[in-house]
């Protein structure tokens, strides 16, 4: 007996019992969509993560004060004052970090800013000019800060939409007067809409020089950052150790173990993030296989059933001449067809749920969400529900094979 | 050298400690082309020695040859293969597949020979004009008369041309009108050659054969000939 008859033979059965089969299949159905809307979902939520960090550009070094943290509750290591004017100095020279194109403190803080009875808190950022060119975010409106303005700790600010609108509405900006911590800045630039970039959201902020920063709205003569452009990609890593050394020898630091400092590179922090969301995404597809496991012990469950309610017809079948490998076959092929068009149907609802759910995030909440619908989802899911058929399928399949064609005759 | 030949067959079923024995040592040969219905009580071993007969059971000892071969000498497929080419079964209660029309019915021994598909349909409808059942091509088993569903399943029986059919009390469920047109249409594929190995407790039914084989208890009581065959076309004795 040819295997497209035995496929047929199954398509009946299976269409004998219709309403079961459809119920069946549910199980499948279900975990299929979870692991396909999961492979699906996960793998554009870490490319929208990834291209926010990779937005920050390959050449980017930043040095954070303090050790490396350890893990998720060790921030406290990162809030220390280590990083002093006597390390900008070190490390601006050439002689330290040959390859060095460009170096910008920063520091960071919540601040109110207000304009008549208008006032906003965003997160105050003192920088300089280069912030611009590290985040690729240029003023539409206004200009960026002068090295002049940066040197003589001047009350200029350069402010976000969200800040612009909130304290300005419909009104022209460029040239008004804001009020921070008591002291007037000139509005010198408005930022253009971007929504988030790289966990931060530039409508929200507002952006001042550095040295105003700290001296007249943080008060502090530390940097919580300090960014560095390598001159080339290739340079990024002998960038890396010229810092180490350079601010080992400047803190007095002889044993690496005791950095109170780290160095990041955007390769590593790539890196890290990705190996996040990779577990992340593990983790749910494995929530999403118990789903499925749940739908394959239900397939297993109807084929025995299945089997036994079909006894007299397996009788029957063995008497007018099919095989063990027939009758094998037959019920195998009831349990494939079963999971595979389970399978199916699954990878389409969850490319369907995929593409609405990244519609919305999108459109509506203007996220960079692009809908990814990746071949091995589809590959895995095919593969998946024809693997759940083959193992719950054999042992009700091998029970009614091995069925005597009497004992089966005889059952009532 | 005669077609099926049997000698001390006994057969023992084993249900936990318990032995039931149900054939205790059955010798007898059916020639080809011969009627045989074998007659007896319920619980005399008449099902038993059909199934053995038709390779669809194992005896416990003795020697049973079909052709000249025991089931011993076959493979689980080719054994398969034999009752596909070889034998015809016919059931007290039809074993027709539900929701399936007599058309696929009786197609389906095709499905596990190594017939051409080409000339499943072709052989299906032959084997149903046999049995006067080719108006009722496309019904379904709930839609057939009981008479009419055996013919189905005769024609299932035959479909594949074997040499032997099996009968088990095949007017069993039957009214006599039905039972009377069943017995004819058997009556014909003897004719037409087939050897037909026949089991009822209706000596009514037994009449019909060339030759009444008695079980009691698991024994042979009675093996002869029948004197004054019932005839097929009007049910009467032939004179």
């Amino acid at each position: 007996m040819s295997y497209y008859y035995i496929f047929k033979t199954a398509l009946a059965g299976l269409k004998t019992n219709l309403l079961r089969s459809v119920l069946t299949l549910l199980g499948i159905v279900i975990g299929i969509t979870a692991i396909i809307l999961v492979m699906s979902l996960g793998q554009g939520a870490q490319n929208l993560i990834l291209s926010q960090i990779q937005s920050i550009g390959p050449k980017v070094i930043a040095i954070a004060p303090g050790r490396q943290p350890k893990g998720p509750t060790d921030i406290i290591a990162t809030f220390t004052d280590s990083l002093k004017e006597e390390d900008f100095k070190e490390l601006s020279k050439k002689i330290n970090i040959p390859h060095a194109a460009k170096i910008m403190p920063i520091v960071f803080g919540s601040q109110t800013i207000a304009y008549g009875s208008e006032t906003y808190r965003p997160t105050i950022f003192g920088v300089t000019d280069f912030f611009a060119e590290i985040y690729d975010i240029y003023p539409f409106e206004g200009r960026l800060f002068t090295d002049e303005e940066v040197k003589s700790n001047a009350d200029v600010v350069i402010i976000g939409s969200k800040v612009k609108d909130e304290l300005f509405g419909d009104e022209d900006a460029i040239g008004k007067r804001a009020k921070i911590k008591g002291r007037n800045f000139r509005i010198i630039g408005v930022l253009p809409q971007t929504g988030q970039v790289s966990f931060l959201n530039f409508d929200e902020v507002a952006f001042i020089p550095y040295t105003t920063a700290q001296q007249y709205i943080f008060g502090i003569k530390f940097f919580h950052r300090i960014v560095i452009e390598a001159d080339a990609e290739e340079n990024v890593a002998q960038t890396v150790e010229n810092i180490k050394i350079t601010l080992r020898n400047s803190h007095n630091i002889t044993d690496p173990e005791k950095d109170d400092f780290f160095v990041e590179t955007q390769a590593e922090a790539l890196e890290t993030v990705s190996s996040i969301t990779d577990i992340l995404k593990l983790f749910l597809a494995a929530m999403a296989a118990i789903s499925l496991l749940v739908g394959g012990i239900g397939i297993m469950n109807i084929m025995l059933v299945s089997v036994t309610e079909r006894t007299r017809e397996i009788g029957l079948r063995k008497a007018v001449g099919a095989t063990e490998k027939n009758i094998l076959f037959q019920f195998l092929f009831e349990a494939i067809v079963l999971t595979v068009s389970g399978g199916v149907i699954g990878i389409a609802l969850g490319a369907l749920f995929s593409f609405s759910v990244s519609l919305v995030l999108g459109r509506y909440l203007g996220l960079g969400w692009e809908f990814v619908f990746p071949i091995s989802a589809v590959i895995l899911g095919l593969g998946v529900s024809t693997l759940v058929g083959l193992v719950f399928g054999i042992y009700p399949a091998r029970q009614a094979s091995l069925k005597s064609p009497i004992e089966a005759l005889r059952y009532e | 050298m005669s077609l099926i030949e049997v000698k001390n067959l006994t057969k023992i079923y084993h249900d936990g400690e318990v032995e039931t024995p149900a054939l205790r040592g059955v010798s007898l040969d059916i020639e080809d082309g011969e009627f045989v219905a074998i007659m007896g009580p319920s619980g005399s071993g008449k099902s038993t020695l059909l199934h053995i007969l038709g390779f669809l059971d194992k005896h416990t000892a003795g020697d049973y040859r079909f052709g000249g071969k025991a089931l011993a000498d076959y493979t689980e497929e080719e054994v398969a293969r034999f009752r596909n080419e070889e034998m015809g079964f016919i059931f007290q209660t039809f074993n027709l597949l539900r929701r399936t029309n007599v058309l696929e019915n009786v197609k389906l021994p095709l499905l596990y020979s190594g017939v051409k598909p080409q000339l499943w349909e072709e052989k299906a409808i032959a084997a149903i004009k046999t049995v006067g059942m080719d108006h009722r091509l496309n019904h379904e088993p709930s839609q057939l008369s009981g008479g009419e569903q055996q013919r189905a399943a005769i024609a299932r029986a035959i479909v594949n041309n074997p040499k032997v059919i099996f009968a088990d009390e095949p007017t069993g469920n039957l009214d006599s009108k039905s039972g009377g047109q069943v017995m004819e249409t058997i009556e014909k594929l003897h004719e037409n050659g087939n050897t037909i190995i026949l089991i009822t407790h209706e000596t009514y039914t037994a009449e019909y054969a060339q030759r009444i084989i008695r079980l009691k208890d698991g024994l042979i009581e009675n093996d002869e000939r029948v004197k004054q065959r019932r005839h097929p076309a009007n049910h009467k004795f032939i004179k």
